[in-house]
């Protein structure tokens, strides 16, 4: 159980963020979410309202847009989304990869703000 | 005060901090030509006892030491200074991993210029050291074969950050009716063409192969400091 310190960190970012940018308030923090990230969303969710509490990030939203594994297939020569991460292999052909291209982020990609 | 929201482009690694001590270490590990190696399973995997036998084994010929993350006690360093190398204990408290700046914290004192290889024990967990890059240059995910097949199934984001598999208690693998088939096509399927070593702490057996891939791996990083 990770989620909470991960959800400290991500109030922490947005604040910092926030403060450079003047008197503004967070109402939202939009964060992608890779499947492969080790985080698990519900918790992450759980913990973020708990992280916010007495912070001037209280009451804003934690908006998750998952991001699928993406691997890169040999035999095709091209990306490919994994249809599930308990099998690392092309969905088209079958071919087998160990090539992760996408799926492991934890980012903050934006802000929404109120003024 | 503007009445709409509007919303600003961040894009920043909420792991960004860890990252980058992380790669501040992967740099010092490999200046001083270092082969650091992490090792992660479930409570009970047998890690420390895998780790005692392979710095017992590796200390006539090479410098190694060893830092042991544990949430309370310090019964794992004092398991493993039997071994005579240097180990230093991380009690992590609350926190159920290892993060990259724990690992700086502990090195220091320490000179990592006298070392050939430096083992970085992780917390018993399979799920929450996956996220942290802790610098190493190898992880080892070790999994007992009293443990089930479908490990490798059920916490396939370890598996798939781990470099090498090592299936532990081999010992016992006969008196559980241990499945080499289906853990070995498990381990593949979640990470295609991971290397697998099989060892028993107990027996020895495995253990030769084990060091022989170690060295292998430390010679071939130090061949490609070279160029």
């Amino acid at each position: 159980m990770h989620e909470l310190s991960i959800a400290l960190s991500i109030v922490e970012m947005a604040q910092e963020e926030a403060e450079i940018r003047g008197d503004v308030r967070v109402q939202a923090v939009h964060l992608q979410l890779g499947l492969l990230s080790g985080v698990v969303k519900e918790a992450l969710l759980s913990c973020y309202e708990m992280a916010c509490e007495a912070t001037p990030l209280e009451g804003s939203k934690l908006l998750i847009e998952e991001i699928p594994v993406e691997v890169f297939c040999p035999q095709c020569g091209i990306p490919r989304v994994i249809r599930s991460i308990q099998w690392f292999c092309c969905p088209e052909c079958g071919t087998p990869t160990p090539t992760v291209l996408r799926g492991k982020e934890l980012e903050v990609v934006a802000l929404e703000i109120k003024e | 005060m503007s009445a709409e929201p509007r919303l600003v482009e961040v894009r920043k690694n909420v792991l960004k901090q860890n990252d980058v001590v992380a790669r501040v270490l992967r740099e010092r590990f490999r200046e001083a030509g270092v082969l650091a190696v992490s090792l992660v399973s479930s409570p009970g995997s047998g890690k420390t006892a895998f780790l005692e036998k392979m710095l017992t084994t590796l200390r006539p010929r090479y410098r190694v030491a060893a830092l042991v993350g544990d949430l309370a006690t310090e019964n794992d360093a004092v398991r493993l200074a039997r071994s005579r190398a240097p180990v230093k204990q991380i009690i992590t408290g609350t926190i159920c991993h290892l993060e990259a700046a724990m690992v700086q914290n502990a090195l220091e004192g320490w000179d990592i210029n006298q070392l050939d290889f430096l083992f970085i024990e992780n917390v018993g967990n399979l799920v929450c050291p996956s996220s942290y890059d802790l610098g190493e240059d190898l992880r080892f995910v070790l999994l007992s074969v009293t443990e089930g097949e479908d490990k490798p199934l059920k916490y396939p984001t370890i598996f798939n950050s781990a470099d090498v598999a090592v299936i532990t208690k081999w010992d016992l693998a006969a008196a559980v009716e241990f499945d080499e088939a289906t853990t070995r096509r498990n381990i593949q399927a979640v990470r295609p063409g991971m290397e697998v070593l099989t060892v028993s702490a107990k027996t020895h057996q495995g253990m030769a192969e084990c060091l022989e891939f170690l060295e292998l791996r430390r010679k071939g990083s130090r061949v490609a400091i070279a160029f």
